[in-house]
């Protein structure tokens, strides 16, 4: 070391021989959905109610955690057979055949002849950025067509994963129903091969679905186009109480024949939703190709986190493939999709006895965790301030937020901003 | 299955609804390549020899062979099952586990935890928490590149390609000397432009197990410190390498005094056990409290998009050991058990060669350290390892410690020494 070249104890290492060499960052903005959760957190009121994000709670408003997930737990716990090895990259095997199965059918002729491979990715937001990131290196089309509105997080990472994002008309405000005329426009423009995001079911955040006959002329526009379905399955389950039920539009797409993604979360419909279980299914032409496409959706995953988390997806495996916890798990979840269309019903009802002006009939015909209620930003603003009531900016209110005592204060807020607010 | 449509299957099959994509969008798909590492271990399974040893990949092994859970964790669990509510853990994961982490890292009593100088956000293990920082690298210093050491864990590569951040590479390892190229690497360091990225392994290095000395980690701190470089650790092996995580750390440490502005990349797979639970953590030394919060909230920025939060169970465990004083204790004996394991097979591995009366020197086998021996094995002695032994590593001479047992290291070193006595 050259005593001429002394440097002081305070400097710090940086290009400038001084300062970080991220001196620039600046704050990144609070995410429009966690930020209600974020102020709710601060506000001292005794009647306030959060119905921003979608995580379910009972009617005493706690969050819950399955019967048939404290019983794996403790499986799980109590053997001391098990081990904390790496999984292999894609995941646990057990974890992946019966995702695929419980997606597309115990029975699907796509899993029997192997044209499917499904990797455990985290929840679906790992599930859609794993499958986006494999588009974009190895589909010739990178350009994604995702609903209008469609939750807040898609844009981002389909943008991320280097896709170009382009929208078609979903949402319907004068009806609070499905622009199904405009769909079909907009996705009849979309270039051959394009990807399209579909929302398998309770579509995020309106709640509005197409019935089974829009699906098939969706599917059929769709193959004409030469597009490809890139279905995100969030809610399968918790929607209609059916798993099947839930299913049957990502299940058409596959009995044609032809080739989708579909991303699987078991955040709602096990409860799971901080253990960050999902799956990604690529539904292929033939055996061949999904086994080539599986190595390739490995190199993505490698340098990304190397191997899935091994503790949630364990409890799911458990769960599926025992008969009884299977079972328990169906009624589990039909318990809670009819607490939730109750709450719809509920509120329905207390509207129309406030005699509230306008016609309410989408929060029973919407379908889900959330309901699109049509307020705008301003009445929104109004009953947070007013009423301690707490959403997102769009209107969106999470039903699963909602209990029978709270429905009343509710049914006040909204009844007092489209009266009163402008 | 029929659908309650108004169209029925004929008319579709007629109207071609369905047929009318032939092939496949990814027909040309090329197959990728197998992982060079977990390759090792599918060809040892495959492998029916009663004999076969596997010291291919880098999992701890007790001396039967067999993975271990630590006592700790299985506590741990025992406490958290049953309680805990599996909601949504926020974007930076859990705040209890990372001041946790940062005090292994950054000391018990660190001025820059209580200033709240640091960006630090839950990762997915090592990977994760590599692959946050190349993201974030790429987004804040899109002109900059990443100096890598050779060899390196292989994944590196990958990590910082994924990110699409330029790599560079830097000298390390002395094939002759199976030590440290200083010199080289000193010159690589003075050679690279002013304000370098540089990526540097705290302990452990993986795969050589060579580390540079208290001294030398001195010099290159003190010419990073004239040519103004960016340090990032990867430090996956505290703990598991001296068997004490503080002197594990002492690289860190040199750094920090010298007031480096560093970033560390922290994992518990291999000093916790907890492997496939994915637990890590990134963390960013900032200037002061307002640039920590925004280099915090642009982090989670970039983990919203690829998995929004992290998974919680691994992390609760982690925050339950360390935050119990007896947990911890029986942590940190348990983490010498296993550190004492690996030096003891260095030690008996080596004992072995000169015994067999091999006219190489195997110095190197004890002055290494961590998980991972460079034998020095040519790819063309692996595969006679693999083949006339049924020894299964990875063919650039790296043996994983943890794979040796007192009942297959006089094999082991027999069949080593057969290869090479004549080389």
């Amino acid at each position: 070391m050259d005593p001429n070249h002394t440097i002081s104890a305070s400097a710090t290492s940086g290009s400038d021989f001084g300062g970080s060499v991220f001196d620039h960052v600046v704050q990144a903005p609070e995410d429009p959905i966690l930020g209600v959760t974020v102020a709710y957190n601060k506000d001292p009121s005794p009647v306030k109610l959060n119905l921003g994000v979608g995580a379910y709670r009972t009617e005493e408003g706690k969050p819950l955690v399955l019967n048939v997930v404290r019983r794996a737990e403790q499986l799980l716990v109590n053997d001391r057979s098990r081990v904390k090895e790496y999984l292999p990259i894609v995941g646990l095997a057990e974890f992946n055949k019966l995702s695929a199965k419980l997606m597309f059918g115990a029975d699907s002729p796509a899993i029997q002849v192997k044209r499917v491979t499904t990797v455990q990715c985290l929840s679906g937001t790992g599930s859609l950025r794993v499958g986006a990131e494999f588009l974009a290196r190895h589909h010739h089309q990178r350009t994604i067509y995702i609903p209008q509105p469609t939750w807040g997080n898609h844009g981002k990472i389909f943008t991320l994963a280097g896709l170009s994002v382009k929208t078609y008309r979903y949402y319907d405000p004068a009806t609070r129903g499905l622009n199904f005329q405009g769909l079909l426009e907009d996705l009849s423009l979309a270039p051959s091969g394009a990807i399209v995001l579909l929302h398998a079911c309770a579509h995020n955040p309106t709640g509005v679905d197409p019935t089974l006959q829009q699906w098939e002329q969706i599917r059929q526009l769709i193959r004409l186009k030469g597009l490809l379905p890139f279905f995100d399955s969030a809610y399968q389950g918790f929607a209609s109480g059916s798993l099947d039920a839930d299913a049957q539009s990502v299940r058409m797409f596959v009995a044609d024949g032809g080739e989708c993604l579909a991303a699987q979360s078991y955040a709602k419909n096990m409860g799971l939703y901080g253990e960050r279980v999902g799956a990604l299914s690529i539904v292929c032409k033939t055996a061949d190709v999904a086994s080539r496409v599986e190595s390739q959706v490995k190199l993505v995953i490698r340098p990304m986190f190397s191997n899935p988390p091994i503790h949630g997806a364990s409890i799911v495996a458990i769960i599926l493939k025992n008969r009884d916890m299977y079972n328990e798990w169906t009624v589990e979840l039909k318990a809670m999709a009819d607490r939730i269309i109750s709450m719809r019903q509920q509120l329905f009802d207390a509207l129309r006895a406030r005699g509230t002006p306008g016609d309410w009939n989408h929060i029973l015909k919407q379908i889900g965790m959330f309901t699109f209620t049509g307020l705008n930003t301003a009445q929104v603003a109004f009953m947070t301030k007013e009423y301690h009531v707490y959403m997102t900016s769009d209107g969106r209110i999470s039903m699963a937020g909602l209990s029978s005592k709270t429905v009343p204060h509710l049914a006040d807020a909204i009844h007092a901003a489209v009266t009163r607010a402008i | 299955m029929a659908f309650r449509t108004g169209i029925s299957r004929r008319m579709m099959i007629r109207s071609g609804f369905g047929l009318r994509s032939m092939s496949s969008w990814w027909g040309s798909v090329e197959p990728a390549a197998k992982d060079p590492i977990l390759g090792v271990t599918e060809a040892f399974l495959a492998d029916p020899s009663p004999d076969k040893v596997n010291v291919g990949v880098g999992a701890y092994r007790d001396d039967n062979g067999k993975p271990v859970v630590l006592e700790c964790v299985r506590e741990a669990e025992r406490r958290i099952a049953g309680k805990l509510n599996m909601e949504y853990l926020p974007m930076g994961g859990s705040v209890n586990m990372v001041e946790e982490t940062l005090k292994l890292a950054y000391g018990e009593n660190s001025e820059f935890i209580k200033d709240k100088r640091i960006a630090a956000v839950q990762a997915l293990s090592g990977t994760g928490a590599c692959r946050l920082f190349a993201d974030f690298q790429k987004r804040f210093r899109p002109d900059s590149q990443i100096y890598i050491p050779v060899p390196t864990w292989a994944n590196h590569h990958n990590i910082w390609r994924d990110a699409q951040v330029p790599q560079r590479t830097f000298h390390y390892y002395h094939p002759e000397t199976k030590g440290l190229d200083f010199a080289s690497l000193m010159d690589d360091v003075k050679n690279a432009p002013n304000g370098s990225f540089f990526l540097l392994h705290a302990c452990a290095h993986n795969p050589t197990g060579v580390d540079p000395s208290e001294e030398q980690w001195k010099e290159i701190s003190y010419q990073f410190k004239v040519k103004g470089h960016f340090a990032f650790f990867d430090m996956a092996y505290q703990g598991f390498a001296s068997g004490d995580p503080e002197r594990d750390a002492k690289s860190i440490k040199i750094f920090l005094e010298d007031g480096h502005l560093i970033g560390i990349a922290q994992s518990y797979a291999k000093n916790m056990g907890l492997y496939g639970q994915r637990v890590g953590c990134l963390s960013l030394l900032c200037e002061d409290e307002k640039q920590a919060v925004a280099v915090k909230s642009q982090l989670q920025q970039i983990a919203r998009p690829m998995y929004s939060n992290p998974p919680v169970q691994g992390a609760l465990i982690v925050s339950t050991i360390l935050g119990d004083p007896e947990l911890k204790k029986l942590w940190l004996k348990e983490v010498k058990v296993m550190a004492d394991r690996i030096i003891g097979m260095r030690t008996a591995l080596r004992e072995n060669l000169e015994k067999l009366g091999s006219p190489l020197s195997w110095e190197h086998i004890t002055n290494q350290i961590g998980m991972f021996c460079y034998s020095g094995l040519t790819p063309e002695q692996v595969d006679r390892m693999t083949n006339e032994f049924h020894i299964y590593m990875t063919r650039n001479g790296r043996i994983s410690m943890a794979g040796i047992t007192t009942g297959n290291v006089s094999y082991l070193a027999n069949a080593i020494h057969e290869v090479s006595k004549s080389a």
